[in-house]
């Protein structure tokens, strides 16, 4: 009796299992991204607006920086985003490498772009701290550089994938290129434990926190946003890209019909 | 709340080029971006329908 009921389990997680691979032809995966979108959007203007609100109207004024530091809103969430969507590029990449699978090099590719913005922002606005507190817009800091060089991967995989004509060769090119880029990604995280940087280190521990918990939680909250605006503007960005690579097929014809 | 007046919030104690241009140029291109990415939705899906409508006109041509 219960051996049975154990296959059955068996099937019906087989079964789902099968049913999330549905969604790895670019077919099914169109409309499901077209549907999900405005729920991204959604979440990410609920967060966004906590998280303003809590930036601006919550947090106290920071004892060393006065008003100044409330730049950390932005930077850190800009910042994290510009490492994590490397991460999240790179798997997509990689899987479709390994996998041949379309839809997920078409998330690759669809995820460049806003990586290469969160990474621009991590500096204009760590620029833009950097000089009331430091006396410099940039110096060659080890956490700066890092950032900088993770800012030209992104560029360097977007321009790598528009230089091939073949998509199918360009997907595998720009694999090869955000994998071996994955190493900074670790080297960008640790600078200010491994170096001895002037980006001051991290201020936020589970333990113990170096900032106020009003501080901490607007930044989360923000963090929290940038992250839901990532997979919204992806996901309309990863459409854009189904239909022109599969523009020859018979469902997109019907799809715009 | 640390504001006493609109005026101070907006010069957020002296820091007002750094604090606004960090959150200035996030919002702006944080606009920009979906609209770019909307566009280019927009654009495949136009000429998408063109295609087809080119392809039908072509074989109603070909049956008269």
């Amino acid at each position: 009796m219960g051996d049975h009921g154990g296959i059955e389990d068996c099937i019906r997680v087989s079964q789902s299992i099968v049913q999330w691979f549905r969604f790895a032809s670019p077919q099914s995966f169109y409309p499901l991204a077209g549907r999900m979108v405005p729920w991204f959007w959604a979440a990410a203007a609920i967060f966004g607006i906590a998280g303003l609100w809590m930036s601006f109207f919550v947090a106290p004024t920071d004892a060393q920086q006065g008003e100044g530091y409330r730049i950390i809103f932005v930077h850190v969430p800009a910042s994290w985003m510009s490492m994590f969507i490397y991460l999240v590029m790179a798997f997509w990449a990689g899987l479709g490498l390994a996998l041949n699978t379309r839809v997920s090099s078409m998330m690759a590719q669809a995820l460049a772009p806003t990586g290469a913005l969160m990474a621009a922002l991590s500096l204009w606005t760590g620029a833009l701290w950097g000089k009331p507190m430091w006396g410099a817009w940039w110096v060659w800091d080890a956490r700066l550089t890092s950032e900088l060089i993770l800012f030209f991967l992104y560029l360097g995989f977007m321009a790598l994938q528009a230089a091939i004509d073949d998509p199918r060769r360009a997907d595998k090119a720009g694999a090869i290129l955000a994998l071996v880029g994955v190493v900074n990604i670790p080297i960008i995280y640790f600078s200010v434990k491994w170096w001895n940087t002037l980006h001051q280190g991290s201020s936020v521990n589970l333990a113990k926190s170096s900032m106020a918990t009003t501080m901490l939680w607007g930044m989360l909250l923000m963090a929290l946003a940038f992250w839901m605006y990532s997979i919204a503007v992806a996901l309309m960005r990863v459409r854009a890209i189904i239909l022109e690579r599969e523009r020859h097929t018979e469902w997109v014809k019907h799809a715009v019909a | 709340m640390q504001w006493h007046s609109v005026g101070e919030f907006f010069a957020m104690g002296g820091y007002a080029l750094y604090v606004w241009g960090s959150f200035g140029a996030c919002a702006l291109l944080m606009v920009a971006e979906p609209f770019l990415a909307r566009r280019r939705l927009i654009e495949v899906r136009r000429s998408l329908v063109r295609e087809r409508l080119a392809d039908e006109l072509e074989s109603q041509q070909r049956t008269r």
